[in-house]
């Protein structure tokens, strides 16, 4: 058993694309042993800014000898055929005749001897790189490429003794079995063994290839500086894994940041500091934003850090006295007289200008405040205001703070707080994980935001396609599903919210043709259908049974998300009961009869049955628990009693039960079977008006 | 005329000129042709036809070039108060084609040569892909951090004026007055020391050079330009980089194709180009620059559609 070492250095590899890069490799290394038959104990790989390294453990030095059979052509097959197949076995090959299925067939028996893996390692990874997945790949030089970096050494070994050449381009060459350390603190080359060996140089020459080490000793180190200070590191798992991923040897130091420039609000000190320079924050023991910033530098210098402290709380200071600039500046005029600038910003060609946008979810307000428990005049004044951040300096330098801004805008120019949270909180949800607004203003303008996008972007036909969403169309409805549910929001979305929002763009765009159009109604059921989709990701991923929502969904006209899944709620209650499980299976009976009739006589049973016919005790019983039952769920479903709904259901279990154990519904005499076929219909429909049964996955 | 009192690679000197010195002196032992500026006005380094055009030829072709370059950008005008933005400042610009294998190192090198010791900086590539909408350009690269601060775009160009580059270029382009706010611990661009000679014997900072042209030329961008006169240039020069194209004289239309970029950049600046007109203007920018690439690469020889 042999160890397999592979090291690909190259200049710097961003640090977002390193995690996908390290399980590429190894997924892709591992993969092709596998096709060439070829086991191994572990496989491990690592990244750094400089180096994709892979280590595989317990891989034999030989290949397997394999045997394999091959089927030929059918004995008596023309000579030609037979002959073909013969002159495509090696030489020595074994050849039988078989019988399989009813013919005799040739076979042979090839036995493919096992080479030395050490022999085909090289073309192995050679096909790896060349396919290598990487998100951007370049070429350099002349002919180089690609990689996603030039790419300037490979280490490959098999163990202690052999190397194996990668030649990617004649006639260029790679030290095969040497590596160099961190760029400034040990540029020589050394030869590396195996990983033990590889790994104990590269620490020495100021390289730790694993990434979680990195990150430890970045939050180790950190800690202790915040600790000697009395403060702590502001947690950021995000930001720690890009740094780990920017440093082959981090080196933590702590940085201050000016007196003055505190007063800056926490957001903007963290964005400067976070996307821009790639700081940590440092909190106080309140959990304040504290005057301290940490930086990971990755290299050692001679003066202990000092320069490069100097250095970065320069760089910090210029961009913060840049935001002081805008934070003063901004606030010099009021959002309200910024509101007009927004006809200047177009939002989209055929949707309109920023304003026009704004004037539309203000308008939306009138038909969404109530249901969100929010005073429509608030979420108005908000909707004017929402977008009114956007030609303000500070947005303009860090885009990442529209809303924040326009809430520390709309509280110095004195709106309420209602109003300036509602202004802050309307771009969310912005993900599946992203915070979901609860209060009522802050609701109501998040929903109002998105309907209008989605209502607008399907209505001129600019719907989301396979991996295409240019608009973010797929969020947005994610957005109001979980707004609506995680609220409670009682809200027709289709009647009510669609159709008002339609309008509105209609009126502002003159796309009314007629008097009065029904130009909203393909558009809401466009819509709806790609909300049923949404819902379908949303609830799966949340680990709910989407087939007992899709029954609901089914029996269409639903546009109430809460009630929708009110309904699906008491349907997954009662299909865990006895009763449920019965009656289900009763309906698979019932739906699968009338199929397989149906379609041998090429007709329909949906008429009502002939009371006159019935004949059998079991049959009068069931019609008759059916004509009590039917119209109590009917009543129970439109009263939203949806639980009693189902229990009523159950009366209907025994019966149905009893008419299946007792009646033959295909019987000799045809009056009779049509009948039957027709109550078997109605038990079906029965149950349909509760939920569509046939949606339900076993 | 040497100068009596000061060497320009006096390590010591810090001086905004001396860098330039410096860098020049470096690239020209790296075997680089030392260019001047182009005498068009641009709003980087890049546009200068012996980055752009030159990136393009023959795939044995040699091309090693370094220059100063002025570069404008009217929307970053603060009429002179802001410490870090001005409208006008100054690029070095290096390409190098092919891409020599050790250019990072080489790179580096001039950095030590500037005086930033690696020893006591931190110096980093930080990934920052490039493009250029208007010169139908692309490139991967970083840009190159010296204790958080950038100093330098780093650059693999792959496509130029919508075609793939071949051999692949490499460009480097420092940023000259952060470099030297560095090199100098200066906080204020207008304060930094221009040319090394003490106040007394008439030594002059940016702010004595540029301070009154970065006021003028602010009220001038964003104020004072003519909308409509720049609209008709813009016409203009997009009528004539199309009639130099039909004649396939690749240099004089390209120049055409600057001139209405920096048109379109000053109208951008008075705020009149709505979203959807910046694309259309982007567009016909990028129409010329790519125009200008084919008939380079024709009256290179080379094969194109």
């Amino acid at each position: 058993m042999t160890e397999l070492l592979l090291e690909m250095l190259s200049e710097e590899i961003p640090a977002r694309m390193q995690a996908r890069a390290v399980e590429d490799l190894k997924r892709l290394v591992t993969e092709a042993l596998n096709r060439e038959d070829l086991t191994f104990e572990c496989a491990k790989a690592y990244a750094t800014p400089r180096r994709l390294v892979l280590v595989v453990d317990g891989i034999p030095e030989t290949q397997p000898d394999v045997s394999e059979e091959r089927r030929g052509p059918q004995v008596g097959a023309p000579e030609k055929a037979v002959d073909g197949f013969k002159n495509s076995l090696p030489a020595d090959a074994e050849i039988e005749q078989r019988e399989d299925k009813g013919n005799t067939y040739y076979f042979a028996i090839v036995e493919k001897k096992g080479i030395q893996v050490e022999l085909l390692l090289g073309q192995l990874i050679i096909d790896i790189i060349r396919r290598f997945p990487w998100p951007k790949s370049m070429n350099w030089g002349v002919d180089h490429g690609p990689w996603i970096r030039p790419l300037h050494n490979i280490v490959c070994r098999f163990g202690p003794t052999a190397s194996i050449a990668i030649t990617l381009e004649p006639g260029r060459g790679f030290r095969t079995t040497e590596t160099t350390g961190h760029k400034f603190l040990s540029p020589d080359w050394f030869e590396v063994k195996d990983f033990a060996d590889y790994k104990k140089k590269l620490e020495k020459a100021k390289v730790i290839i694993d990434p979680a080490k990195r990150r430890e000793i970045i939050l180790k180190e950190a800690g202790k500086l915040c600790g000697k200070v009395g403060l702590v590191l502001k947690d950021d798992p995000e930001l720690l894994d890009e740094i780990a991923g920017l440093v082959e040897w981090p080196v933590v130091l702590m940085g201050t940041i000016d007196d003055d420039l505190m007063y800056l609000p926490p957001e903007v000190l963290t964005t400067a500091m976070r996307h821009h320079q790639k700081y940590f924050a440092c909190l106080d023991k309140g959990g304040n934003l504290a005057n301290r910033f940490i930086v990971v530098a990755n290299t050692e210098t001679t003066d202990g850090g000092k320069q490069v402290i100097a250095g970065n709380e320069r760089v910090l200071r210029a961009r913060l006295a840049d935001a002081r600039f805008f934070w003063d500046q901004d606030r010099k005029q009021t959002l309200e007289s910024r509101t007009n600038g927004l006809a200047g910003r177009v939002f989209h060609a055929r949707l309109g200008s920023v304003l026009d946008k704004s004037k539309r979810i203000e308008a939306l307000a009138a038909f969404v405040a109530e249901a969100c428990g929010a005073d429509a005049k608030q979420v108005k004044r908000a909707a004017r205001l929402c977008k009114a951040d956007h030609s303000t300096g500070m947005v303009g330098e860090f885009p990442e703070l529209q809303g924040v801004m326009g809430r520390y805008y709309a509280l110095s120019d004195g709106e309420p707080p209602e109003v300036a949270d509602a202004i802050a909180e309307h771009y969310a949800p912005r993900g599946p994980n992203d915070a979901c607004p609860e209060k009522p203003v802050s609701i109501a303008l998040a929903l109002n935001d998105k309907i209008d996008s989605l209502v607008g972007f399907f209505a001129i036909g600019e719907k989301p396609t396979g991996s295409k969403d240019p608009f973010a169309l797929r969020r947005a409805a994610l957005g109001v599903i979980r707004l609506i549910l995680q609220n409670k929001l009682r809200l027709p979305l289709a009647a009510t919210v669609f159709k008002a929002a339609y309008r509105l763009h209609e009126k502002q765009r003159g796309w009314e043709k007629e008097e009065e159009t029904e130009g909203w109604l393909p558009v809401s059921s466009d819509l709806m259908a790609f909300f049923a989709d949404r819902l379908k990701v949303y609830l799966r991923e949340r680990g709910v049974r989407y087939d007992h929502v899709d029954a609901v969904f089914a029996l269409g006209g639903e546009d109430d998300l809460v009630r929708l899944m009110a309904r699906a709620d008491a349907l997954s209650e009662f299909l865990a009961t006895e009763d449920g499980e019965n009656l289900l299976t009763a309906y698979s009976r019932a739906a699968n009869i009338l199929k397989i009739e149906e379609k041998k006589d090429g007709r329909s049973y949906a008429k009502a049955p002939d009371p006159t016919l019935y004949c059998d005790g079991e049959e009068k019983v069931l019609v008759t628990a059916m004509a009590s039952v039917v119209p109590e769920i009917d009543s129970a479903v439109s009263d939203e009693r949806f639980s009693e709904s189902m229990a009523l259901l159950a009366a209907l279990r025994k019966p149905v039960d009893d008419f299946f154990d007792a009646v033959t519904v295909n019987v000799d005499d045809p009056a009779l079977r049509e009948n039957r076929l027709k109550l078997l219909n109605k038990i079906r429909s029965a149950l349909d008006d509760v939920a569509d049964f046939s949606r339900i996955e076993g | 005329m040497p100068s009596a009192s000061k060497d320009a690679n006096d390590a010591k000197d810090t001086s905004f000129q001396s860098l330039i010195l410096k860098l020049q002196t470096f690239w020209a032992d790296q075997g680089c042709v030392l260019l001047q500026p182009y005498d068009l006005e641009v709003g980087a380094g890049t546009f200068h036809p012996a980055t752009t055009l030159r990136s393009l030829g023959l795939s044995d072709d040699i091309w090693k070039c370094a220059y100063v370059q002025p570069s404008r950008r009217p929307t970053d005008g603060r009429y002179g108060d802001n410490p870090n933005r001005l409208q006008h400042y100054y690029q070095f610009q290096v390409l190098i084609k092919p891409s020599p294998d050790d250019i990072q190192d080489t790179y580096l090198r001039s950095l030590y040569a500037l005086g930033i010791d690696k020893n006591q900086h931190d110096i980093r590539f930080v990934e920052d892909d490039w493009e250029s909408p208007t010169l139908g350009a692309s490139g991967l690269g970083w840009e190159v951090w010296c204790d958080g601060m950038e100093v330098t775009q780093f650059t693999y160009f792959q496509q130029v004026g919508g075609y793939e580059c071949n051999p692949v270029p490499v460009e480097l382009t420092y940023g000259l007055e952060r470099l030297a706010m560095y090199v100098q611990g200066v906080e204020n661009v207008f304060d930094l020391d221009w040319d090394g000679v003490p106040e007394a014997d008439g030594g002059k900072t940016y702010r004595d050079i540029f301070h009154q042209a970065e006021v003028e030329y602010s009220k001038y961008n964003f104020e004072l330009a003519d909308t409509d006169i720049l609209t008709r240039h813009f016409a203009d020069a997009e009528k004539e980089g199309n009639a130099l194209l039909e004649a396939g004289l690749a240099l004089p239309a390209y120049d055409q194709c600057l001139k209405a970029s920096h048109l379109f950049n000053l109208l951008d600046a008075r705020g009149t180009i709505s979203v959807t007109e910046r694309a259309a203007y982007i567009g016909r920018v990028r129409a010329l620059a790519r125009g200008s690439a084919r008939q380079w690469l024709r009256s290179q020889g080379a094969e194109v559609d």
